[in-house]
């Protein structure tokens, strides 16, 4: 009973720390799937008083997508409607020349501001209207969203490090008296520490195969999947090959770096 | 006859400043019975750790089973452990592993195979008379019975020397019989070396022996 309660003191710990790994995961990925799809809605606006070909537009910045010709029809039949066919052909030319420009993606606030700069360089260009204020609050909360899940994230991965840390001092007094008692009768530290690697590395099978359940459940759970439908996000939640190896590959790491730190401080007892 | 072990002005402490055992000159021959006595605190148990690198030197030589234990590599002191056989006073058994698994332990360390480790232990079972015991943890069994065991350990994979501190101290009369006629049968009948630190040399021992006592940090032959 004590064994299972040392096992899952550590289980536990791996289990939270993977966990917060993990959520971290999935916000970074709807984040970036929000930008995209804001990058589809996002467009910025360009007056120019000549003229630009496409291509040209393209050597400006390499985060222009697309570009649309803005016609001039509605301004026009709005103005007056009395204008012959030939006059308002001859105000068409002389009005300058609106495009829409749709970018690879999703900016930051440096990346627009730089495009603008870009932007004005060209000697037709007159003004540039990329909405920044709207922009930069979104992106903004975004961000500030993504930070604090971050920081959530490295706060329990954190404390549980210092729960693995007491847990640490209890395995050592455990695996002190049957390392010594193995080292008198002349055991290499291999074999002395292989009992300690061999429960670490069980450890963080089982702490693995826990998360992938809880994920597998999650990202199969019709709640979530609704909850993603609702903002129009289609992400990956969880990966059952790619997500679990690095997952398994945090776990047994960290229960390698635990099992070498005790095998490094054990100091023999007659 | 081959010396086993050879101490050269051998001197032992724990602190800098003082001296526990000074200057000791000695030498054991292969296949001897030795008793180490002195009154309590005079470094008997002391000596008897340096003998398997446990305490390093303060000063002098101190060679065993051909390895000296002045600057002893990690690596020799594990080759030099694997030939002798340790019995403590508290025994230092394995608790979380079972009786048979405590007596394997030597034989899996120095690799032998899973046929010979089973039939050595089944034989060493029956000698300690533990066999029906053979599945139990040491904390199920009483003080004799555990010293018992971890004689038995020690004698597992034929070891050139055995060190005992004080195996019978704190035994009821039929283990501490139990214990020297081990001792006493691996002497005679597999030439092993023995040595024992303990306060009283027991009266019905029937073999010949070396006996060293330790007094003011000297160590002195009785004959």
């Amino acid at each position: 009973m004590k064994s299972v309660k040392n096992h899952l003191s550590l289980i536990v710990a791996l289990v939270s720390i993977l966990f917060s790994i993990q959520v971290f995961v999935i916000v970074d990925r709807s984040i970036d799937a929000y930008k995209e799809k804001l990058s589809k809605n996002y467009s910025i606006v360009v007056v120019s008083q000549k003229r630009i070909k496409n291509s040209d537009f393209l050597l400006i910045d390499k985060l222009i997508d697309e570009i649309e010709i803005l016609s001039p029809d509605n301004v026009i039949r709005r103005l007056n409607s009395d204008l012959n066919r030939a006059n308002m052909e001859l105000l068409k030319l002389s009005l300058p020349k609106f495009y829409k420009l749709k970018l690879k993606k999703y900016p930051t606030p440096q990346e627009i501001k730089k495009l603008r700069a870009n932007l004005l360089q060209n000697r037709y260009i007159s003004k540039v209207e990329d909405f920044s204020n709207s922009h930069d609050t979104i992106y903004k909360l975004l961000v500030l969203f993504k930070n604090v899940v971050l920081v959530f994230a490295v706060v329990v991965s954190i404390v549980t490090m210092l729960l693995i840390l007491k847990e640490l001092r209890i395995w050592q007094f455990k695996h002190n008296e049957r390392m010594s008692i193995m080292g008198l009768f002349g055991a290499p530290t291999w074999l002395r520490s292989a009992v300690l690697f061999r429960l670490s590395l069980v450890d963080a099978i089982i702490s693995s195969a826990i998360i992938f359940v809880i994920f597998a459940y999650i990202s199969s759970s019709s709640w979530v999947l609704k909850e993603f439908n609702n903002i129009n996000i289609n992400i990956v939640i969880f990966d059952p090959t790619g997500d679990f190896i690095k997952l398994f590959g945090i776990s047994v790491a960290l229960s390698i770096i635990l099992a070498s730190m005790i095998v490094l401080g054990h100091k023999e007892e007659v | 006859m081959d010396k086993v072990i050879v101490a050269k002005d051998v001197s032992l402490s724990y602190k800098a400043d003082e001296t526990i055992i000074n200057q000791a000159n000695f030498s054991i021959n292969s296949g001897s019975f030795v008793f180490i006595t002195g009154a309590s605190g005079s470094g008997k148990s002391t000596l008897l750790k340096s003998l398997f690198g446990a305490i390093k030197l303060k000063q002098g030589s101190l060679v065993v089973g051909g390895v000296e234990l002045g600057n002893v590599s990690r690596s020799k002191l594990n080759f030099l452990r694997r030939h002798i056989g340790i019995v403590f006073q508290d025994y230092k058994l394995i608790k979380e592993w079972t009786i048979e698994k405590n007596i394997m332990m030597p034989l899996i360390i120095n690799g032998y195979e899973k046929s010979v480790t089973l039939n050595q232990v089944e034989s060493l079972l029956k000698h300690v008379r533990l066999k029906h015991q053979a599945g139990k943890y040491p904390l199920e069994l009483s003080g004799g019975e555990q010293q018992r065991v971890a004689m038995a350990r020690a004698l597992s994979h034929n070891p050139i020397l055995i060190l005992a501190d004080e195996p019978t101290g704190n035994l009821d009369e039929y283990s501490s019989e139990l214990i020297w006629n081990l001792l006493e049968g691996a002497n005679t009948q597999l030439g092993t070396t023995v040595i024992v630190v303990t306060h009283h040399i027991p009266a019905s021992l029937s073999i010949d022996y070396k006996h060293f006592h330790i007094e003011y940090g000297s160590i002195n032959e009785i004959s």
